[in-house]
């Protein structure tokens, strides 16, 4: 349906819009920024802030610019003395409410209200500081997220978040009045709840409410130690996302940059999550053509179809909430991180020669999920901790500017060996329908003996920001051991964002649809899109990292997991194959059944 | 002593038995349009406090091309200071059952809740009984509609219309943005019209009466009659019908206690008239609308403490979800606070008075938008009684 | 007290499976026992498909829907303007001595939880209590007592 066109005037000027646009649409237009907190590019308009409100002409009250439709023939005035008035009075309010200790604050230089203070030169002390008189928590039982209700302002975006983008809903708003504030059921610790520690709530706050909790200065103590050998590990996306936090537009593939970086702070070998990644396509699809095998060849019925992936450890949470039903569907491959985690304090050691209890194990992230699953009790198949910290891409950008490394200039450096060697189908596991295209890469050609049939080895359906994407792969012609699968059609399916994932989960488990392999991602876009990642996010930004990671993936030599030579050197020398003893010891987890709320 | 100009009305109490049958027969004998015509020509402005139109109301909720539409009673009378809909609501249920099946004849609608507080939850049985009765008699008058109750929980903003659509709905009572209106997008997302008790019985008793006769009494802009909540420094508290168009003197002469020194009109969240403007204040659209809650306050009060009490309330009433409704309650009751302390300085009151203005500029709903009324009339009449 | 399952379905099967069923609900299980468990809550959240923190939420929007313990009778005087100047501080004064108990204070018994509340609609007869869904209006400090003693007897 065509839709009409809306003529209005902002501050005299005049500007012409689709109907069902709001006031804020328009005046962006024509390059107003109206200043806002609750409204964010992701979420559903709330209107609550009141920082965005703005004049009508011949209206009594100050509409707010993000709630309010356009309407034929409208005045609007953004900065009309009344406006600034009340949007001083407001942003006062807020910091009333406010604990502003901004100098020892986290977010100190990042919070956007803090921001806007500055912007308003408001007067601090104009009202009595209810947070000193009101009694607040700060919840920091959780290893991967504190939520401190004493900055919180109400805008409700991580509610949002956590109800229509992650369908978790683990924060809701409660209490009225004076009292009202976001909590989770019965104010438990976040810790304790249902919260898959996704950290899209920390990643839209537009104050340190919701922050991450960091490791800085226990890895760098780590690091300054001589006697500690440190190990750091990076993930795919976070080489296309750390130069959005060091000044950088968004989309620049910083790969050699963050390696030297990390020589230069201290880490006593760089080396990449990609490798592990590799080792999990092996593993996991091993794990799939095995399942396979059991249930056409064996007939085997208890066999668990689909099966899913298991790298996101916001969705291994969901999942062990929402679906215990279905966690028998899950891959019982670790994630990269924790395949890394186990093998750099049993593989890596014994090749360097070190003693484990000497070693501390560091991961980058683009994700708060991975603090939380380094600290399950699962996780330590080296007989230690696998992975000791777990920082974001924002913490390793803290790192970098107090270690006074000037990023820009920094020369490309290359990741150091053993552990540091990646393909291309690696890079991939950062966007969404990246690991079902590594994994079609390497089990198309394991089984067919040929190459995946689509140009540059580039599997377009499964690439793109879709909620639930779909592929099918037709497999014949294959190899004598694979004969089984001849003819075989193998369904796919992709979902990133929770709320995309249980759509997904609700289909299967009503027998709607019929799969063999699902991907899901927690987070919007995959990893790309993470908890960790650089501070704001909006599609736009998702998008230009997303071309980031394929273009690394392009740009690589070799662009299959089971051609990566130090996959198959540590088959040969340490696993023996995919899915054997050693990896079951290593490689792979179980999950548990979680309570409800 | 001047004359008493006080007319007392008998239309909402009027009992005499027989409303349901004949106004519902007459209804039903006449076109959708021409009812709400009738409305619209008797000039009846909502009797919740806001005064909209009721006839514009059902026009354009019946403009709407929906299948599913919606009446919907608002009973939620939390205002402070007033109860008639308690007292409509036990003595004449029927009226009002009546009002909305008017309404759900006119526009089209083929359910109507009615949403009661929590408080009046023992006037429940009784009403059920009604109701139940009432349900098929209208059924077999071949009115295509049936009415169910819903309750409320304690909670005051619920009187808010869409805040109690999210509480029908199940959800926390929290406003909507507007627009889109209830007449185009309420409860259920689809067009509802939302009416108060009295109204409803209002639009009972022009279908009765007819809109004529109706707008004979009261003013140009505030036509016919209106229930009176009285309570405070009174001897004659109590609920009567008045005749609009009188002033507050007029009021105070029949009502006072000889030492009237403020009457707050329209409840917390109206206006406070001290004596001297009692003369020139019209009760009604013309001077100070209210909702019925008429608040007697004599010399012996203090109304730093009448305001304080308000703000208390509103602290704890208002839904929280907008800055300057929550974060602004609790400053201006603490400032005051403060002030009477002395930890502020007098003129503190004035940058208190700014505050207010910005809650009502900006604030997201009617109950932040209006704390500024009795605080700005309140302040500016007896800043005296709020400093020492 | 009736079994919290037997409330939930009584009112599914009057107001369905939808959210719009919530309240009702929840209504249903503080009119039973004044007052909604976790359990419960969480009983109800997953029957009607909702996240549990939403519905603790909700029902922490609304005054009457209790989360936290209370008694057999809960005692809600209205401290709103007029009955305030109506003398509510004595009438609160006096249950609190007769009770033994302070404002949001439960007795040991667990029968009465003494509270206050806002404007309940009887400022022409304050000052006004309700115990549970029953209203007292024009109360005096004897009269507030000869009520307890009721209650007390039953």
């Amino acid at each position: 349906m065509a839709k009409y066109e809306v003529n209005l005037k902002i501050n005299n000027i005049p500007v012409t819009v689709e109907e069902g646009s709001t006031i804020l649409d328009a005046a962006k237009k024509l390059n107003f920024r109206v200043p806002t907190l609750c409204q964010h590019p992701d979420l559903c308009v709330a209107g609550n802030c009141r920082v965005c409100v703005v004049e009508q002409k011949g209206a009594k009250a100050l509409p707010a610019a993000c709630a309010t439709p356009v309407s034929e023939g409208m005045e609007i005035f953004t900065n009309s003395q009344k406006v600034r008035t009340a949007r001083t009075h407001i942003i006062e309010l807020l910091l009333s409410e406010h604990n502003s200790e901004c100098t020892s604050c986290y977010k100190n230089g990042k919070c956007e209200l803090q921001a806007l203070a500055n912007e308003y030169r408001v007067n601090e002390n104009l009202f009595i500081k209810l947070v000193d008189k009101n009694t607040y928590t700060i919840d920091n039982f959780s290893p991967a997220i504190i939520k401190d209700d004493s900055k919180c302002i109400r805008c409700q975006r991580c509610v949002r978040t956590c109800a229509s983008m992650q369908f978790v809903s683990a924060l809701a708003v409660s209490h009225k009045g004076d009292k009202q504030k976001i909590s989770t059921f019965f104010d438990k610790s976040m810790n304790d709840v249902v919260c898959t520690n996704c950290g899209q709530c920390v990643n839209r706050c537009p104050t340190g409410a919701l922050v991450e909790k960091n490791y800085i200065d226990q890895v760098w103590d780590a690091v300054n130690n001589p006697k500690i050998h440190v190990v750091v590990q990076t993930a795919p996306s976070v080489r296309i996302g750390l130069g959005e936090d060091l000044g950088l537009e968004p989309g620049n593939r910083v790969t050699g940059k963050m390696v030297s970086a990390l020589k230069r702070i201290g880490f006593d070998s760089v080396l990449d999550t990609d490798f592990s990644a590799d080792l999990t396509i092996m593993e996991e699809g091993t794990e799939l053509l095995t399942r396979l095998k059991k249930a056409l060849v064996d007939k085997d019925e208890t066999v668990a179809l689909p099966m899913t992936t298991s790298c996101s450890p916001g969705w291994i949470k969901f999942i062990e909430h929402k679906y215990p039903s279905l966690l028998p569907n899950v891959s019982t491959c670790k994630s990269p991180q924790q395949m890394f985690g186990a093998l750099a304090k049993t593989f890596y050691a014994q090749k360097k020669g070190l003693k484990v209890e000497n070693m501390i194990s560091v991961s980058i992230m683009p994700c708060t999920a991975k603090k939380y699953e380094a600290d399950r009790p699962e996780m330590r198949s080296s007989g230690f901790k696998d992975v000791d910290y777990v920082l974001t891409t924002r913490e390793l950008a803290m790192m970098i500017r107090q270690a006074g490394i000037c990023f820009e200039d920094l020369p490309n450096e290359k990741y150091d060996s053993i552990m540091g060697e990646s393909s291309g189908a690696a890079v991939i596991f950062g966007a969404t329908g990246g690991v079902m295209e590594a994994a079609l890469r390497t089990a198309y050609e394991i089984v067919t003996g040929r190459e995946v049939p689509f140009a540059n080895l580039d599997i377009v359906p499964v690439r793109g920001f879709e909620g639930i994407k779909e592929a099918k792969v037709l497999i014949k012609d294959v190899l004598p051991e694979w004969g089984f699968l001849e003819g075989a059609e193998l369904s796919c399916a992709i979902a990133h964002g929770l709320a995309n994932a249980n759509k997904l989960m609700a289909a299967v488990v009503s027998g709607e649809v019929n799969y063999h392999f699902i991907e899901i991602m927690a987070c919007p876009g995959g990893c790309l899109g993470g908890g960790g990642q650089p501070i704001p996010t909006s599609p736009e930004i998702r998008a230009k990292r997303m071309e980031a990671i394929y273009e690394e993936d392009a740009n690589m030599a070799i662009r299959k997991s089971h051609e990566n030579p130090e996959i198959t050197a540590i088959y040969a020398e340490f696993l023996g194959k995919p899915n054997g003893h050693k990896s079951h010891e290593l490689l792979h987890t179980h999950y548990v059944k979680r309570k409800g709320y | 002593m001047k004359d008493k100009k006080l007319t007392k009305v008998d239309l909402i109490f009027e009992n005499d038995g027989t409303c349901a049958t004949t106004v519902l027969d007459k209804v039903r004998a006449m076109a959708q349009d021409d009812v709400i015509m009738e409305m619209i020509d008797s000039g009846l402005k909502g009797r919740g406090g806001a005064g909209f139109p009721t006839g514009l109301k059902w026009k354009f909720t019946k403009a709407e091309n929906s299948f599913d539409k919606y009446i919907v009673c608002n009973a939620d009378e939390g205002e402070p200071g007033t109860f008639k809909d308690r007292e409509i609501l036990d003595t004449v249920p029927e009226k009002v059952f009546v009002g909305m099946t008017i309404a759900g004849y006119s526009v089209g609608a083929k359910i109507g809740y009615l949403y009661i507080r929590a408080e009046y939850n023992f006037l429940l049985k009784k009403l059920n009984q009604k109701l139940d009765a009432f349900n098929v008699k209208i059924k077999d008058k071949g009115f295509d509609f049936t009415i169910e109750i819903r309750s409320g929980a304690g909670a005051y903003i619920c009187g808010e219309e869409s805040a109690l659509f999210e509480s029908i709905e199940g959800k926390r009572g929290e406003p909507r943005n507007k627009p889109p209106y209830p007449t185009v997008a309420g409860l259920f997302g689809k067009p509802t019209a939302i009416n108060n008790v009295e109204t409803l019985v209002y639009a009972t008793m022009i279908m009765k009466y007819g809109a004529a006769s109706f707008k004979l009494m009261g003013t140009q802009d505030s036509r016919g009659s209106k229930v009176f909540s009285v309570s405070g420094d009174t001897p004659n508290a109590g609920i009567y019908e008045l005749e609009l168009g009188m002033t507050v003197e007029d009021f105070v002469n029949d009502f006072g206690d000889g030492d009237t020194k403020a009457v707050q009109v329209g409840g917390a969240s109206g206006i406070c008239v001290p004596r001297k403007k009692f003369a020139d204040m019209i009760i009604g659209y013309e001077g100070v609308p209210t909702g019925g809650s008429m608040m007697l306050f004599n010399s012996t009060r203090s109304m730093y403490n009448v305001l304080k009490d308000y703000l208390e309330f509103f602290a704890e009433e208002s839904c929280g979800q907008c800055t300057p409704c929550r974060i602004g309650c609790q400053q201006l009751l603490q400032g005051i606070e403060a002030v009477k302390r002395g930890e502020k300085h007098p003129s503190y009151l004035d940058s208190l008075k700014k505050l207010a203005e910005t809650m009502k500029l900006s604030a997201k709903c009617g109950l932040g938008q209006s704390v500024a009324n009795p605080f700005s009339s309140i302040v500016d009449n007896f800043r005296e009684e709020i400093i020492y | 007290m009736t079994d919290v399952n037997v409330i939930i379905n009584e009112k599914i099967e009057k107001f369905g499976k939808e959210r719009q069923a919530l309240m009702p609900i929840l209504q249903g299980i503080v009119a039973d026992k004044n007052y909604i468990t976790e359990d419960e809550l969480l009983l109800v959240a997953e029957t009607l498909d909702l996240s549990a923190a939403d519905v603790y939420g909700t029902a922490t929007f609304y005054t009457f829907l209790d989360v936290v313990p209370r008694g057999k009778y809960v005692i809600r005087v209205c401290k709103t303007i007029s009955c305030h100047m109506a003398g509510k501080d004595q009438i609160i004064d006096t249950l609190e001595k007769t009770l033994s108990i302070k404002l949001g204070e439960t007795t040991t018994d667990k029968k009465f939880t003494l509270l206050q509340a806002n404007c309940m609609g009887w400022c022409h007869k304050g000052p006004v209590m309700l115990i549970n869904d029953e209203v007292y209006p024009e109360l005096t400090p004897e009269k507030a007592i000869a009520i307890i003693a009721e209650y007390i007897a039953k």
